[in-house]
């Protein structure tokens, strides 16, 4: 495994995502620094590093909230992700589940999914949009993915905490996205819930392309996928898991010198 | 789809508002019966002045309508919408003094008397058309909407949220009282417009026209009622829960919140425009203190008051709260804020959800589409 080595530029039919020296700070404090990596179609990634590596502000440029300083974020074979917005980045394909689970707490499951299918985002649209049969199809499939049919009319507010994680991601299939990226979703789980997680995970992947940002060893390991250290904003180790493990670099920044 | 199948849809299992929809029909019909029909001495005539000041309440009903729309829905505090309102009630306002002619007080054909005092020789280019009644109207509707636009445009387009919006509609309406109470606006200056005569050639002072404007009050709160609830349920107004409730994550599925915002806004204007325009009429005046910061928070406190997120709460709460105005400024006159703050802190305090939140017939049907009520304006940004 090529750990830690210069990313060479890839293919373009293969790549979902590349990031390229891409730089962002924030009061001088450098979040992202020349950070190049990327991402092939349909691959499951994870992504790992210390506090303040730059995990949520790599999603943060990915996803359109953050504007870089400078480096380009080509998505699907070039389109240049620096210039759109959230909603046009999400429009394209993008995915994010937030490290807190975010649904609409005040609206059931099936509507939380409902509201995530992917179609018309307009206004007007929006306002006189029916329901249709296959669309409802595809809600109760993911409700079934996700193990929340026997849920879908309570409140999303009302779920524990494991299920409003599901449901997000539930909300991110709806949204049907070539790439998910998502923000630790194993915090505060349980270890069956962590587990059933991490299986879902590795299902999605292959159809999509999925980049995990995630603290816990156990659920990357679960994951059994290639992963990347992030370190001071730029990517220090690249590989399997046990290969990063035992790279000596990696090592010294998450034990201390 | 016909008309009465989208009728049952809106009110299918929505108690208050089948409850509203019932008392504003019902009033629509008993109180022209009662004050045009029955002789005066009967028990049960209604007095014109008094069928004047339950249009008033109806008014400000639909006032606080248009403020649940965006607030309880979108999470958005407009602490300004007393400026649509105010904007709305001076086209009515402009198309009355128009009417007045030659009967004021300097019996000039086409200037309003302020005009006439301050020794304007025309009419300006911005009174133009006011004379005809469509064209108020539309104005009514359309100014108010523009305004709403342009500012909704820059705000949320900067995702400004939360107490800074707040804060800007208060500024925003300061800015507009401030512009109207100068005599060079034309706009009457700090006394307004008012000694109107006729609405469509009929006489303010007739006990017909009042009650017609009653009516029409009552028609437009029902009707601005299914309306909001038509855009509540639709998946749009599903997503302006979405949008209170985790703006982000809206953003993220790939809506533009700002054009939600936007849309809701104007809307939202618009129907306090309409308001404004249906007050004028019934009170005989519009002058700056509409536009008063103070106001505009009052509508707030009726819409709190009444149950934030129901949109029928709002009406209850508008028409409790005036009325208990009209009572105590009868009895005790200074204390009416001190009333009023005191309302607002224990609403907050002791009825979170307002009185349709609190009162069970309210509670039973209807409880999937109608949102929860949170205090907080917006969730934390």
């Amino acid at each position: 495994m090529n750990v830690g080595s210069v990313q060479a530029r890839p293919e373009l039919h293969d790549t979902i995502l590349y990031l390229d020296g891409v730089s962002v700070s924030f009061d001088g404090f450098k979040a992202l620094n020349d950070l190049s990596f990327y991402v092939e179609v349909g691959e499951l990634r994870a992504v790992i590093g210390p506090n303040g590596a730059g995990k949520t502000t790599m999603m943060d440029v990915v996803t359109g909230k953050t504007r870089p300083d400078r480096g380009r974020v080509e998505f699907n074979g070039g389109t240049d992700l620096t210039q759109l917005d959230e909603a046009a980045i999400a429009n394209l394909g993008i995915g994010r589940k937030f490290q807190k689970p975010t649904v609409f707490e005040e609206h059931t499951v099936f509507d939380n999914l409902e509201l995530a299918l992917a179609g018309n985002r307009g206004v007007l649209g929006s306002l006189f949009a029916r329901l249709r049969a296959g669309s409802r199809d595809r809600i109760e499939q993911v409700l079934e993915t996700t193990a929340l049919a026997p849920h879908q009319k309570r409140r999303a507010g009302d779920l524990s905490h494991g299920q409003k994680q599901w449901l997000e991601i539930g909300m991110l299939l709806m949204q049907d996205p070539e790439l998910l990226l998502v923000d630790e979703p194993a915090a505060g789980m349980t270890d069956e819930e962590t587990e059933q997680t991490a299986a879902l995970l590795t299902r999605i992947a292959g159809t999509r392309s999925v980049v995990v940002v995630e603290h816990d060893m156990a659920f990357v390991r679960g994951l059994d996928c290639r992963v990347t250290v992030l370190h001071e904003g730029a990517v220090l180790a690249e590989g399997t898991l046990d290969a990063v493990q035992n790279d000596a670099r990696v090592v010294e920044v998450y034990l201390g010198r | 789809m016909p008309v009465r199948s989208v009728l049952v849809d809106l009110l299918a299992g929505n108690r208050g508002g089948q409850i509203l929809l019932a008392v504003l029909l019902a009033a629509a019909v008993v109180v022209p019966v009662s004050n045009l029909l029955l002789p005066a001495d009967s028990a049960l005539h209604v007095p014109t002045y008094v069928v004047s000041l339950m249009g008033k309440y109806l008014t400000f009903a639909l006032l606080a309508l248009s403020v649940d729309l965006i607030w309880g829905y979108a999470g958005v505090l407009s602490l300004g919408h007393g400026a649509f309102f105010a904007l709305g009630g001076y086209a009515m306002g402009m198309y009355m003094m128009r009417q007045i002619g030659e009967r004021g007080v300097y019996g000039h054909p086409v200037l309003p008397d302020f005009m006439v005092f301050l020794d304007w020789k025309e009419l300006p280019w911005y009174w133009q058309g006011f004379d005809w009644f469509p064209f108020a109207m539309v104005m009514a509707l359309l100014v108010p909407g523009a305004l709403a636009l342009v500012f909704g445009w820059f705000a949320f387009r900067s995702r400004v949220t939360g107490v800074y919006l707040s804060i800007i509609t208060q500024a925003m309406t300061f800015a507009l009282m401030l512009a109207f109470f100068r005599n060079d606006m034309g706009f009457g200056g700090n006394n307004g417009l008012t000694d109107f005569k006729n609405l469509l050639g009929f006489s303010l002072q007739a006990d017909g026209t009042r009650v017609a404007l009653f009516c029409a009050s009552a028609v437009a709160v029902a009707a601005a009622y299914l309306l909001c609830r038509f855009v509540v349920r639709s998946r749009a107004g599903r997503v302006l829960v979405a949008v209170r409730d985790a703006e982000a994550r809206v953003r993220f599925l790939g809506y533009r919140v700002e054009h939600y915002k936007l849309f809701v806004f104007v809307l939202s204007a618009m129907l306090a425009g309409l308001a404004g325009a249906l007050y004028v009429p019934q009170v005989g005046i519009i002058n700056p203190s509409e536009f008063a910061p103070a106001a505009s928070i009052e509508i707030v406190v009726w819409v709190a008051v009444g149950g934030r997120g129901s949109l029928y709460g709002a009406v209850l709460g508008a028409i409790l709260v005036n009325y208990a105005k009209t009572v105590f400024t009868g009895v005790l006159p200074d204390m009416w804020l001190f009333v009023l703050g005191a309302l607002f802190i224990a609403v907050t305090l002791f009825l979170p959800k307002g009185i349709v939140g609190t009162v069970p017939v309210f509670n039973r049907a209807g409880a999937r589409h109608r949102p929860g009520r949170r205090q907080s304006p917006e969730p934390a940004p």
